[in-house]
C-alpha cells in the first residue's frame, strides 16, 4: 500500500491540480537538505566533546571533525550522478521520500556518533548516508518542475534551489538554539541537538512527499506554445542522459559549472578571516571586546552573503528565461572576473563597503550558477531526462568542492610563506580567481547546439 | 493534453504550503539579518 502511495503511477495529478503547489514541495526538500552549509556550527561543539566549554586533550580537531561536510558533499555528486537515472525513472515522490530517510537517517546516526565519541559513525551517518539523501534530494524535483512550467523553467528552478541557499539560513540558527537548550555543564547538547533535527527534518521533508504531483502526459500550461528552434541552443527535442555525457556540450557545461562554482567558494570559504585581515583597521585585535566584536562582523559578513547566495538563485534564474541561459552565464564570468580583479583594489583603498558590494554580487552569481544550470541543461538537452543529466552534472560541484578551498588556501599559505602581510595575501588569490571566470567565459562561449545524431528523435526516425 | 487544470478550491492549499515553507525562510533571513547588523556596527577605522 505504501509503496504504491509512492509510485510515479500515484503522483499523477488529476483535474483541478495547481501547478504553484509543486514548488513549496521542492522547497520542503531542499529547504531542509540546506542544512548542509550550516554544517560548520557543529564543528565546535563536536570538537569539545570532553573539555565542554574548551578542546580537551581526547577531543576531535575542527580539522578532523570538518571532514564530515567534505565527506557530505562529494557523496551528494556521487548520489546525484550514479541516481539521477533512478529518480528518473521512480518519479519525485519515491526519490523525495528515499532523501528524506537517508538524510534524516544520517542525523540520527550521527547522532549516535556524538553520543559514543565515534567519528567514523559521524561520517559515516552525516557524510555517507546524509550525503547520499542530499544528492537524491537536490536533483528529485528538478525535471518535475520543468515539466509542469515548460514556459518558466528557469523560476521554478530557481525557486527550489533557493531553498538550498534558503536551507543554512534555518540550519545554522536552529541548531544553535537547540544547542543552547539542551547543553548541561556535562554535555553541549549535539547529540540531542542531532536526533531532535533528523527527527524535524524528516517530517518537513514528508510534507514535500505528500503535496508533490508529477504533470499528466502531454500537459502543459494553457495558452503555451513551445518557441520554434528560433534560438539555436533551445531544442524541442530530447537527449537521454547516457547519450548527452557523449555530448562536447555536457563537458563544456560541466566546466562552465565547475569554474563558476569554484570561484564562489574562494569568496565563500575564506569570507570570515579574510575581511578580518584585508581591513585590520576596522576590526583591531586590541582588547578582548574588540576581538569578539570583529568576530561577530565577521558572522555577519557571511550571514551577509548567505542572504546574497539565496536572494541570487532566483533573480538570476528567472531573468535567465528572458535573457536567455548562454547570455545569463556570460553575464556571471565577465562581471564577476572584473569584480574578483578589483577585489584587491578595494582592500587597498580601505573601502569596505565597496568590497562587501562587490563580493554580495559574485555570491548572488555563484548562486544563480547553480539555480540556472538545470534550465540550461533543458534548454540542450530537452526535458525527458534533464534529472539525470543534472545529477551526472553535479559532479562538477563535488570537484570544486575540493579544489576551490585547496587552492585558496593554498595560494595564501604560500604567499605568507613568502612574506607577503596577511593583508594583502588574498590579491593573488582574487586574480587567479578572475583568471578562471576567463576560462569559464571561454568554455561558456563555445557552447553551440547539440548535433541531431543525439536527439532521441533522430534516432527513432533512423532505426 | 493542453490545459490550465486550476480551480479555485486550491487557494486554500496553496496558501497553507506556501505559508509552511515561506514562515521559517523568513524566520532564518530575520536571524541573519540580525548579524548582519552587527557587520554595520563594528568600531570605524582607527
Amino acid at each position: 500500500m505504501a509503496a504504491n502511495f509512492l509510485d510515479r503511477s500515484h503522483t499523477v495529478a488529476g483535474p483541478g491540480f495547481s501547478r504553484w503547489l509543486v514548488p513549496p514541495a521542492a522547497l520542503c526538500i531542499h529547504l531542509c537538505i540546506g542544512q548542509a552549509y550550516a554544517w560548520s556550527v557543529f564543528n565546535l561543539p563536536l570538537s569539545h566533546y570532553f573539555g565542554i566549554s574548551a578542546s580537551a586533550p581526547n577531543d576531535w580537531t575542527i580539522a578532523q571533525v570538518t571532514w564530515t561536510f567534505s565527506i557530505a558533499i562529494v557523496f551528494l555528486g556521487l548520489a546525484a550522478a550514479f541516481l539521477g537515472k533512478w529518480v528518473e525513472d521512480v518519479g519525485p515522490r519515491k526519490a523525495m521520500f528515499a532523501s528524506a530517510l537517508c538524510f534524516a537517517g544520517g542525523f540520527i546516526v550521527a547522532s549516535g556518533g556524538a553520543a559514543i565519541h565515534n567519528l567514523w559513525l559521524i561520517f559515516f551517518g552525516y557524510g555517507v548516508i546524509g550525503g547520499i539523501g542530499l544528492g537524491i534530494g537536490y536533483i528529485s524535483p528538478v525535471s518535475t518542475l520543468i515539466k509542469w512550467f515548460p514556459d518558466r523553467p528557469g523560476l521554478a528552478t530557481g525557486t527550489a534551489i533557493m531553498g538550498f541557499g534558503g536551507g543554512a539560513l534555518i540550519g545554522a540558527p536552529l541548531a544553535v538554539q537547540l544547542m543552547k537548550h539542551f547543553s548541561t555543564p556535562t554535555s553541549t547538547g549535539v547529540t540531542e541537538t542531532m536526533l531532535t533535527m533528523g527527527i524535524v527534518y524528516f517530517l518537513f521533508m514528508m510534507v514535500g512527499v505528500f503535496i508533490v504531483r508529477v504533470a499528466p502526459p502531454g500537459w502543459k500550461p494553457a495558452g503555451y506554445v513551445a518557441p520554434a528552434a528560433s534560438e539555436k541552443r533551445i531544442t524541442n527535442k530530447n537527449v537521454v542522459a547516457s547519450e548527452a555525457i557523449r555530448t562536447p556540450q555536457f563537458y563544456l557545461l560541466w566546466g562552465v559549472l565547475f569554474l563558476n562554482v569554484t570561484a564562489g567558494i574562494g569568496i565563500i570559504s575564506q569570507a570570515s578571516p579574510m575581511i578580518q585581515e584585508m581591513f585590520p583597521g576596522r576590526f583591531p585585535h586590541l582588547t578582548p571586546a574588540q576581538t569578539a566584536l570583529s568576530a561577530a562582523a565577521a558572522a555577519g559578513f557571511v550571514g551577509l552573503l548567505s542572504l546574497f547566495n539565496m536572494a541570487g538563485r532566483i533573480f538570476w534564474a528567472s531573468l535567465s528565461d528572458f535573457m536567455g541561459r548562454r547570455n545569463t552565464y556570460m553575464i556571471f564570468f565577465a562581471l564577476g572576473a572584473v569584480l574578483y580583479a578589483l577585489i584587491p583594489t578595494f582592500g587597498a583603498m580601505g573601502s569596505i563597503g565597496l568590497f562587501v558590494l562587490a563580493c554580495v554580487i559574485i555570491l548572488t552569481m555563484y548562486g544563480g550558477g547553480f539555480a540556472t544550470i538545470p534550465a540550461y541543461l533543458k534548454d540542450m538537452f530537452g526535458a525527458i531526462e534533464v534529472g539525470a543529466i543534472h545529477g551526472r552534472l553535479l559532479t562538477a560541484w563535488s570537484a570544486a568542492g575540493v579544489a576551490g578551498p585547496v587552492l585558496v588556501s593554498y595560494i595564501r599559505e604560500y604567499q605568507i610563506a613568502h612574506g607577503v602581510a596577511k593583508a594583502d595575501a588574498y590579491s593573488t588569490t582574487m586574480y587567479v580567481m578572475a583568471v578562471l571566470l576567463v576560462i569559464g567565459f571561454i568554455c561558456n562561449y563555445l557552447v553551440t547546439a547539440v548535433g541531431e545524431r543525439h536527439y532521441v528523435e533522430t534516432k527513432a526516425q533512423t532505426a | 493534453m493542453s490545459t490550465n487544470v486550476t480551480d479555485s478550491s486550491n487557494t486554500p492549499k496553496l496558501i497553507v504550503a506556501w505559508l509552511f515553507v515561506g514562515i521559517p525562510l523568513i524566520w532564518g533571513i530575520w536571524v541573519s539579518l540580525g548579524s548582519v547588523a552587527k557587520l554595520f556596527s563594528a568600531p570605524p577605522p582607527m
